[in-house]
């Protein structure tokens, strides 16, 4: 099976294309590169200090997808403040472990540090717009890639229980149903569930784990959006639940995921001591 | 005929006696006869934290008996978070962050040289109880929470546990809500939002002595960054226009819910747009045609800029006291310097309808500091008779510039090109462009 990340660098390569070129998104083409450029060098320093094992061919589709993704969703009017956005995504995979296993989706950990350490950085939810054409063609391309990846089960369930909550509310207000489609076709919420709540390095090993892992995102995220009215709910709503992650791998235990392995086998977890060393 | 102007973050608006109810932002229900639709909204939101003061304009034409306004609040407002404002103060705000025209004169081609100046800029706003009430209030589960009259105002703060009771007593002291308008009403009682009611107190307004309309001010500490605008499409025939200023600590304000576009800007354009009316002429056209070309559903920004300066100025920033005025509570009072505030000011400007804006309008306040303004930039031609070689270069190359004017003005407006050929007068390019072979040898 060839690599799934494949598909989601070309996939996100195209959306940003689409949204420089079409959608006037508020990011330069130097600024893109400068990005990209320093995702891929903290990449190789921070495989050149773990002494990773996994070749820089293969490392670096990771870096480039966190560094694309950056692109699509940060904004900031201060180059520095970008660089090092991209650094803490990357970094954060090497430094902050929990069995072996990194934490934070790197795209999600990167902003929502940036958000809560400088407030100099900003998300825009509304750049995508709604058209209907295009969300239709970012959910079939966000499709192709999750199935690939074989984890289209968190992006599945997190959908159900967000717009379950979301039409939920809406009936109880009594609103007409294009108030929660207008929502639920958002470009912001269709590229969160597609490319970032499915990546399966940070979601849970197993299947129960995810399934309650993806509700428990979506009923976070609706309650900061709809309950304390800020932005970002679905951005923070990860960061919060990702945390949790080690605990529901504990709880319910499975064979860990490996991007590049076709049947995926168990890794042995390094006891204490070895990763104290 | 009665109107009501719907409200803000609040959200919407009643008109008194037999009034009916329009929505806020300019949208004015009436009978077929009116001629008030289309007019323009202008809203003015001071926002820092949780804190917002927000003025609303209204550019009501008509008798003053039939006005009044209903709007959505998230909170409970005292007497003293409701004041009226004045009309001037959101006229200025208007005039220092219209789109604008600059133009700059040619010299001697034989001794180039440019210099600039202001021309002139496009204002937006063109386009645009007794206690037996409360007894009876009570028994249909209306709540007059509390009763005001503020300047020309009388100003009723209500809740209800049911929009129907609601719509029942607003029908019963003479607001006509339109059909439709009590769905809405529940929606926003169920997210238990007060209803500020307005109407004009005529013997207050008399003693005053004031002829038009105040804009009313409401200050209040919510989570909740937003516009309602749902209420006023109840009953809209066609879009309306929306504009609304909005003034931070920190940066540019934007729609979390809707795209938010910056209007096409720094063009150069055939200089005849300096004639009288033309330019306005182009304002609406060119918004128009950029409302469509983004499928009628973006929020566009026409003005972005720090209030300390501009550049160049279309009309003076506004005075640490106008902005105290205008409800930028952390401007220092008595402050008459020149936009002494730390102040960023955003101008955003939407044209919505029920079809594609279903929600209502939610914001959010960015870090992003960067100046942008809505420039159009008319380049007078050199007309002295020197014959140096550069002269006639100068000459060849005037010929392609009024070209790509003229094509410009005609993308950004979908007016044909014969028609602005015809308004260029002499500046007109004459004839076909040369052919790609007449100047491979030249």
């Amino acid at each position: 099976m060839a690599d799934p990340r494949l598909y989601q660098i070309g996939t996100l390569a195209a959306l940003l294309v689409y949204g420089m070129g079409w959608l006037g998104f508020d990011i330069t083409p130097a600024r893109a590169a400068l990005l990209l450029a320093t995702a891929l060098v903290t990449q190789k320093i921070c495989d050149r200090i773990s002494g990773a094992t996994a070749p820089f061919a293969s490392t670096s589709r990771s870096a480039l997808i966190s560094g694309l993704s950056l692109c699509l969703l940060l904004r900031t009017n201060a180059a520095v403040l970008a660089c090092l956005a991209a650094v803490i995504a990357i970094a954060s995979k090497s430094l902050i472990r929990i069995r072996g296993k990194h934490v934070f989706n790197p795209t999600n950990g990167g902003i929502v540090a940036m958000l809560l350490l400088t407030g100099q950085v900003w998300v825009s939810p509304g750049q995508w717009g709604t058209a209907a054409s295009f969300a239709f063609l970012m959910a079939c391309a966000g499709m192709l890639v999750v199935m690939r990846a074989a984890r289209s089960d968190v992006t599945i369930a997190f959908i159900a229980c967000y717009a379950a909550l979301v039409l939920g509310r809406s009936l109880y207000l009594g609103e007409p149903m294009t108030i929660p489609l207008h929502r639920l076709e958002s470009g912001a919420f269709l590229l969160f569930s597609f490319f970032m709540i499915s990546d399966p390095k940070t979601t849970p090993d197993s299947r129960a784990g995810r399934i309650l892992f993806a509700a428990l995102v979506a009923a976070t995220a609706w309650y900061v959006q709809f309950r304390l009215f800020r932005t970002n709910g679905l951005l923070w709503s990860l960061a919060i639940w990702s945390m949790a992650v080690p605990i529901l791998d504990r709880l319910l235990p499975a064979t860990r995921y490996e991007w590049t392995r076709p049947h995926p086998r168990p890794i042995p977890v390094p006891a204490p001591a070895a990763r104290a060393a | 005929m009665k109107r009501i102007l719907f409200g803000v973050a609040l959200s919407s608006a009643i008109a008194w006696s037999s009034a009916t109810i329009a929505g806020f932002c300019g949208f004015y229900v009436g009978k077929a006869d009116t001629k008030l639709f289309n007019q323009a909204s202008q809203v003015v939101l001071v926002r820092d934290g949780d804190r917002t003061v927000m003025t609303m304009a209204s550019d009501f034409q008509g008798d003053l008996k039939e006005f009044a306004i209903v709007i959505p609040v998230p909170t409970f407002l005292k007497r003293e978070q409701i004041h009226v404002g004045e009309k001037a103060l959101v006229d200025h705000l208007d005039a220092y962050s219209a789109p604008r025209l600059v133009e700059y004169f040619d010299e001697d081609p034989c001794e180039m040289r440019r210099y600039e100046k202001l021309s002139m800029a496009a204002p937006a706003a063109g386009a645009g109880g007794a206690r037996d009430a409360v007894t009876r209030a009570k028994s249909l589960g209306v709540t007059v929470e509390a009763s005001y009259t503020v300047g020309e105002y009388d100003i009723l703060i209500l809740s209800a546990q049911e929009s129907s009771g609601l719509e029942t007593w607003l029908r019963e002291n003479g607001y006509r809500i339109p059909a439709g308008a009590s769905a809405v009403i529940g929606s926003y009682l169920k997210q238990n939002m007060r209803f500020f009611v307005a109407k004009v107190n005529l013997g207050e307004q008399a003693k005053l002595g004031f002829s038009n309309l105040r804009p009313l001010q409401v200050a209040y500490e919510s989570p909740k960054f937003m516009l309602p605008i749902r209420l006023g499409m109840v009953n809209a025939n066609g879009a309306q226009d929306l504009f609304v200023y909005a003034m931070t600590r920190n940066g540019r304000i934007e729609t979390t819910n809707y795209r938010t576009v910056k209007l096409p800007s720094d063009m150069d354009l055939p200089v005849y747009l300096k004639d009288p009316g033309e330019f306005g002429r182009f304002y609406k056209a060119m918004f128009t045609r950029q409302v469509e070309n983004q499928n009628r559903s973006a929020v566009f920004t026409e003005y972005a800029w720090d209030m300390r300066w501009c550049d160049p100025c279309a009309a003076d920033p506004l005075s640490g006291d106008e902005l105290r005025r205008l409800g930028v509570f952390w401007s220092g009072a008595g402050d008459t310097r020149g936009g002494a505030a730390e102040v960023f000011l955003t101008r955003l400007h939407v044209r919505y309808d029920n079809e594609h804006f279903p929600e209502d309008l939610v914001f959010q306040q960015t870090a992003d500091r960067s100046n942008f303004q809505a420039r159009y930039v008319l380049r007078h031609a050199w007309t002295g008779g020197q014959t140096c070689s550069a002269a006639t270069e100068y000459r060849r190359g005037l010929v392609e510039r009024h070209t790509r004017e003229a094509g410009q003005l005609a993308s950004l407006t979908g007016w044909t090109l014969a028609d602005i050929r015809k308004k260029m007068g002499p500046d007109a390019p004459v004839g076909p462009e040369p052919a790609w072979w007449e100047k491979l040898w030249k």
